[in-house]
């Protein structure tokens, strides 16, 4: 218990150090949010001050971030200066999107990435083992970006299978639930009206960004589960295994994959924060209505309460990803318990 | 049907390797035998083929490992030529194993309970809360106290002894007819040696099990097994009733291993041989004729020529007569 307290205690200075970097970075680069927001040509001077003014930005950039601080430690994170909602509202608007991309992405890495893994280490040096070890390095080593725009090019344009942006065909109406479209294109008034194409219509336009996005975790997850698999089948307690009958099946399973897991779910933890800036360039490849997307124009458009709002929720369930990595970790290893 | 309950004739172990096109060829012409009930003690130095010997026994020596023998037959059936199911019905339910270290020999993620009873369910048509009482019954029989509650703990909850008490509760879980004992001290405290080496005996008695037994101490041999087989680097160079090796050693290595023990020194004072110079030669370089010549101090000419046989239980072409009388 005192460790999970520490780890929570811990959060409050790293969370402080990202905001205070981030909130001097974007005031560093060149450009001016109200000078954004009124167009650059014929700004009235006192209007240009009234306007600085009303957001606060004509105070000293101490007061500023204090001010900042003091309203996020109230859950206040601020108004966009673009649209004038609430950065909460805004960041709770889109992050189901990047949720649903970064899940679908994740969760078919890790589908495709452990079995993989683990055949590749059964079959050390086989065929297939040099073939995947060595296609997992292409695909860790593959530019998100390129990779994106590829698989545009071959799937939506040259043969037409996928849409080039989007989550959903916007012809059809989704009352929203949970956000996510794969579960809230299943509710009995969407599927009444249009059956199951709405369904159908959003996994076709997750697929592609979920390919570009979950890659490179696929190849990370393949290659750590088959070196970990590879370093646990060499313990002597597989020998055990194998001297008391056991057969090679319930080796890999019972006695072998469950020990070899535990580094996966932190290198899963190590992902999901790679996954979220991955999600930042897939979203914008592909249109993509998350917080990626919300972010990158945000800093565009220099909305300031954005951004420092924005990274400060991200920094914060990256960091409580971590914690409730440690947590499972926990009681996967009975040694840790005691 | 023979009376034995293990024949080995002829056991050779090939090990393939990358660097070199020739396999490695780690245990040569090993021949043995073992009857019902009976313990055979093995002493050599490490890198014998001891360990190699009984994986091979288990068949679970791995890919690279390539076992031919011109016999090897367990309780009238010949090992080799069993299919990997068959394999699974012999490992731990015929012939049971346990090993150096206990603490890494057991999963670290699964209670004691569970690798125990896991072990009697594949073996025996028990269901499972039977299976938990055995465990218990077990537990107390290797001199476990409070069973109960060292089924619920983890092996790194365990000392080392406890752990290797466990480790042989599991293998004697099945009713085995053999036991083969890798090494079952060396990892332990000294003081814990002795209590474990007497379990294993008083076991072997008891269940009428055989047992073999590996050591580097041939002191452990001649208190606990009545029959011995001395290896060296991949061959057996002498075998014979316990108590007449020790006293009266053919082999020139057999000599210098019992001359290395301490306390013998007092005793072989006199002989010119207090420990064995040299190590034992790498495989690609064993030497032509008996593997011991380098290091031999009666090597002569012809030691050097051809293959040696073993002849009323040694490999030497020079035997020793009556050395320590
Ligand atoms: N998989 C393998 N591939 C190649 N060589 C191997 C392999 N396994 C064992 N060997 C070699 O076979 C030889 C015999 O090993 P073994 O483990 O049987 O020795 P040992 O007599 O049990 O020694 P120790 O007393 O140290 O346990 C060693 O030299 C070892 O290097
Ligand atoms: S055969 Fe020769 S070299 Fe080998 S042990 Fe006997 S005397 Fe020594
Ligand atoms: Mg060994």
């Amino acid at each position: 218990m005192k460790f999970f307290l520490k780890k929570f205690l811990d959060l409050i200075p790293t969370l402080l150090g990202i905001s205070l970097i981030c909130f001097f970075m974007i005031r560093l680069i060149p450009g001016d949010p109200v000078l954004n927001l009124v167009g650059e040509r014929g700004v009235d001077p006192v209007r240009y001050l009234e306007m600085k003014k009303a957001l606060g930005l004509d105070l000293p950039i101490i007061e500023q971030f204090w001010h900042f601080l003091k309203n996020a430690f109230h859950g206040n994170l601020g108004t966009s200066i673009v649209s004038n909602n609430s950065v909460w509202f805004e960041f709770m608007e889109r992050f189901p999107a990047t949720i649903e991309l970064s899940l679908v992405a994740l969760f078919f890495a890790t589908l495709i990435g452990i079995p993989l893994g683990i055949y590749a280490a059964i079959k050390r040096n086989s065929f297939f083992d040099y073939f995947l070890m060595s296609s997992s390095l292409i695909g860790y080593s593959m530019p998100i970006f390129w990779w994106g725009l590829i698989l545009i090019l071959i799937f939506s344009v040259k043969l037409g299978l996928t849409p080039v942006s989007g989550r959903i065909d916007l012809t059809f109406d989704i009352p929203l639930f949970s956000g996510l479209y794969l579960i809230d294109t299943l509710q009995s008034a969407v599927l009444k009206a249009d059956g199951l194409k709405p369904f159908w219509s959003a996994i076709k336009h997750l697929i592609l960004p979920a390919t570009a996005l979950g890659t490179i975790p696929l190849a990370v997850i393949a290659r750590m589960t088959r070196s970990s698999m590879l370093e646990v089948l060499g313990e002597d307690y597989i020998r055990t295994a194998r001297a008391k009958g056991m057969s090679k099946t319930r080796i890999i399973y019972i006695h072998a994959l469950r020990n070899a897991l535990v580094p996966i779910v932190t290198t899963l933890a190590l992902l999901f924060g790679s996954i979220i800036t991955g999600a930042i360039l897939t979203e914008t490849i592909f249109s993509w209505p998350g917080i990626g997307k919300w972010i990158v124009q945000s800093i565009t458009s220099r909305d300031y309460p954005v951004i420092q709002g924005g990274v400060l929720i991200i920094s914060f369930i990256i960091i409580m990803t971590n914690i409730i990595v440690d947590v499972i970790y926990y009681f996967l290893n009975p040694k840790m318990r005691n | 049907m023979s009376e034995n309950l293990l024949d080995i004739k002829d056991l050779n172990i090939f090990f393939k390797s990358d660097k070199n096109p020739e396999p490695i060829h780690a245990v040569r012409d090993l021949s043995f035998s073992l009857k019902q009930g009976e313990m055979l003690g093995v002493v050599g130095e490490s890198g014998s083929g001891k360990s190699i010997t009984n994986l091979a026994l288990m068949g679970i020596l791995g890919d690279g490992a390539i076992v031919k023998a011109r016999e090897c037959s367990f309780n009238g059936r010949e090992l080799l030529s069993l299919k990997e199911r068959e394999w699974q019905k012999v490992r731990g339910g015929e012939i049971a194993m346990i090993f150096q270290d206990p603490m890494t020999a057991l999963n670290p993620f699964l209670t004691v309970e569970f690798q125990i009873v896991e072990t009697i369910l594949a073996h025996l048509n028990i269901s499972k809360s039977e299976a938990k009482n055995k465990a218990i019954e077990l537990l107390l029989q290797v001199g476990i106290t409070s069973p109960k509650d060292r089924l619920k703990s983890y092996p790194f909850e365990l000392s080392g002894g406890m752990a290797q008490r466990v480790m042989i509760a599991m293998a004697i879980s099945t009713g085995p007819k053999l036991l083969i004992a890798d090494e079952p001290t060396t990892a332990l405290d000294v003081t814990i040696q002795k209590q474990i080496l007497t379990l294993i005996k008083s076991l072997q008695e008891k269940n009428n099990m055989s047992v073999i037994l590996v050591t580097h101490d041939l002191g452990v041999v001649s208190e606990f097994s009545e029959r011995v087989q001395v290896m060296y680097a991949g061959e057996l160079v002498e075998t014979g009733n316990t108590s007449d090796l020790i006293k009266n050693p053919h082999h020139p290595y057999t000599f210098g291993l019992l001359s290395s023990r301490p306390g013998a020194v007092e005793r072989l004072a006199k002989t010119p041989l207090a420990s064995i110079a040299g190590i034992v030669p790498a495989f690609h370089q064993r030497p032509v004729g008996c593997q011991f010549n380098p290091r031999c101090v009666h090597v002569q000419e012809d030691c050097k020529k051809g293959s040696i046989p073993i002849e009323r239980g040694v490999r030497c072409l020079h035997p020793m007569m009556e050395a320590l009388s």
